[in-house]
């Protein structure tokens, strides 16, 4: 009867699974690509708003309309005791009017599968030394549902995996996060017009970069650029970047509005438009 | 109303068994398990801790330069104020109410106010305990670090800190989390 007591008392004490301890913001905004950064590049972040003693989850939709065309993500990730994340994002890219110029048909839609995983190997973003940065690796599968087109726009692959590793930190002295990324990659257009291609077959080192300021405890403004490869003959791609502003408006649910420039996007230049992503994270 | 409990215990008991026992509502049992009873300083109202070196390393970080960031916290009496309303807020919070209780918060308050004053360079000195051990056993973890800085923010933040300079102290406070995060 006193082992049961004990035993109970112990449970009662226990942490809560979801222990949606972490500072608000600090998991970041879920990439275009699942994994958690600052909505174009992804971070050293783990999703969730758990601490290291507890699982945390959080779900996303976005979508941008740039000139031409309009693009949209959703997907859900695991954050496990802020060591470990795991996210899927399905991307929907319709083309549109230029679905047709380019023969595929008026709103014709690329689509793809985001596997990914992230570990965190030391640091915190917040915490510790201000000049050890929060240091992350991560994998990201990537599954295009498109094998037939995107191998005759010539592209060498409907699949591909890219690897990051990143460094993210808050000076809080400067009021100001700063990442960057880097990232081995051969995917076209993220992945939408698939692997590689007659350019360049393998992956390359590409950069992503991000700089935001914090304006409250809630409320951040910033910009990312992000280099990318451009493996297809027929179809120059560009390096992306956006603007943002991201408002934690609870402590479980951060909008995010941005300009984004994607540039060329298959022979269509100058793809440029609105962000507005919604994530919410226990 | 426990004198007639015992009373009505004693009358239950077989008479064959009454042998003489002690009333357990007069046992001193602060006593029989060695608990030592700690005084309030008439004066101050603090409790008493066990000898320490002061100096001002204990504070854990280098003070600021300069007038500029103990006047955004509104010199000695506003970051009394900040602390005070800092532990008012802790000491209700849910989520770390456990660790304040049966701790020294008048020490405490003043203490804290000690350090804050002296890294914004407001004109005192740290007399407190360095921040592993005035930590040590409270078994503090990354969440409650985290629910106490959001107290500290709220308490900036209504004593109208500009943002920047709530951002310059916590980049202070930040790197000691080493020290007070025990599990």
């Amino acid at each position: 009867m006193a082992v049961a007591g004990l035993a109970l008392a112990t449970t009662a004490h226990a942490d809560p699974l979801l222990d949606g301890g972490k500072l608000v913001l600090t998991n970041g905004i879920s990439t275009l690509e699942g994994a958690s950064g600052g909505g174009l590049a992804s971070w050293a972040t783990i999703a969730g708003m758990e601490t290291d003693r507890g699982v945390g989850v959080s779900a996303h939709l976005t979508g941008i309309e740039l000139a031409d065309y309009g693009w949209q993500s959703h997907g859900v990730s695991v954050g496990i005791k802020d060591r470990i994340e795991l996210s899927y994002a399905r991307q929907n890219f319709d083309t549109r009017k230029v679905g047709a110029a380019l023969g595929l048909g008026e709103g014709y839609r690329f689509n793809q599968d985001i596997f990914g995983a992230k570990v965190r190997l030391v640091g915190d973003t917040v915490y510790g030394s201000p000049l050890l940065p929060q240091i992350s690796v991560g994998v990201q599968h990537k599954r295009s549902l498109d094998g037939a087109i995107v191998r005759a726009v010539g592209a060498a692959s409907s699949e591909g995996t890219d690897f990051t590793a990143s460094a993210t930190k808050l000076v809080l002295s400067k009021s100001v996060l700063v990442n960057a990324t880097a990232r081995l990659t051969n995917a076209n257009q993220f992945g939408l017009l698939g692997f590689g291609g007659p350019n360049q077959a393998g992956r390359t080192l590409q950069f992503e970069g991000s700089v935001a300021y914090m304006l409250t405890p809630r409320l951040v403004i910033g910009g990312e650029y992000r280099t990318r490869p451009s493996n297809l003959a027929i179809a120059r791609e560009d390096d992306a970047h956006d603007l943002f502003v991201a408002w934690a408006f609870t402590r479980n649910a951060t909008l995010t509005a941005a300009y984004a420039d994607v540039g060329s996007v298959a022979t269509f230049d100058g793809q440029r438009g609105g962000l507005v992503s919604l994530q919410f994270a226990f | 109303m426990p004198f007639a409990l015992a009373f009505a215990l004693l009358a239950a008991q077989p008479v064959a068994d009454a042998a003489p026992q002690e009333d357990p509502s007069t046992i001193d049992w602060e006593k029989e398990f060695g608990v030592e009873k700690k005084v309030r300083d008439p004066v101050t109202g603090e409790l008493p801790v066990d000898p320490y070196t002061q100096s001002p390393a204990n504070a854990g970080a280098t003070p600021f330069n300069g007038e500029s960031m103990a006047k955004a916290f509104g010199g000695q009496d506003g970051i009394r104020k900040i602390v005070g309303r800092l532990v008012d807020l802790s000491e209700t919070d849910p989520r770390i109410s456990d660790i304040f209780k049966n701790q020294d918060t008048v020490r405490l308050r003043r203490t804290l106010s000690e350090q804050f004053c002296y890294l914004l360079d407001a004109g005192c000195t740290y007399t407190g305990r360095d921040m592993k051990s005035s930590h040590k056993d409270l078994g503090v973890t990354r969440a409650d670090l985290n629910a106490l800085v959001e107290n500290l923010q709220q308490a900036m933040r209504e004593a109208k800190v500009p943002f920047p300079a709530q951002n310059r102290l916590l980049a202070k406070l930040a790197p000691m989390d080493r020290d007070i995060v025990e599990r």
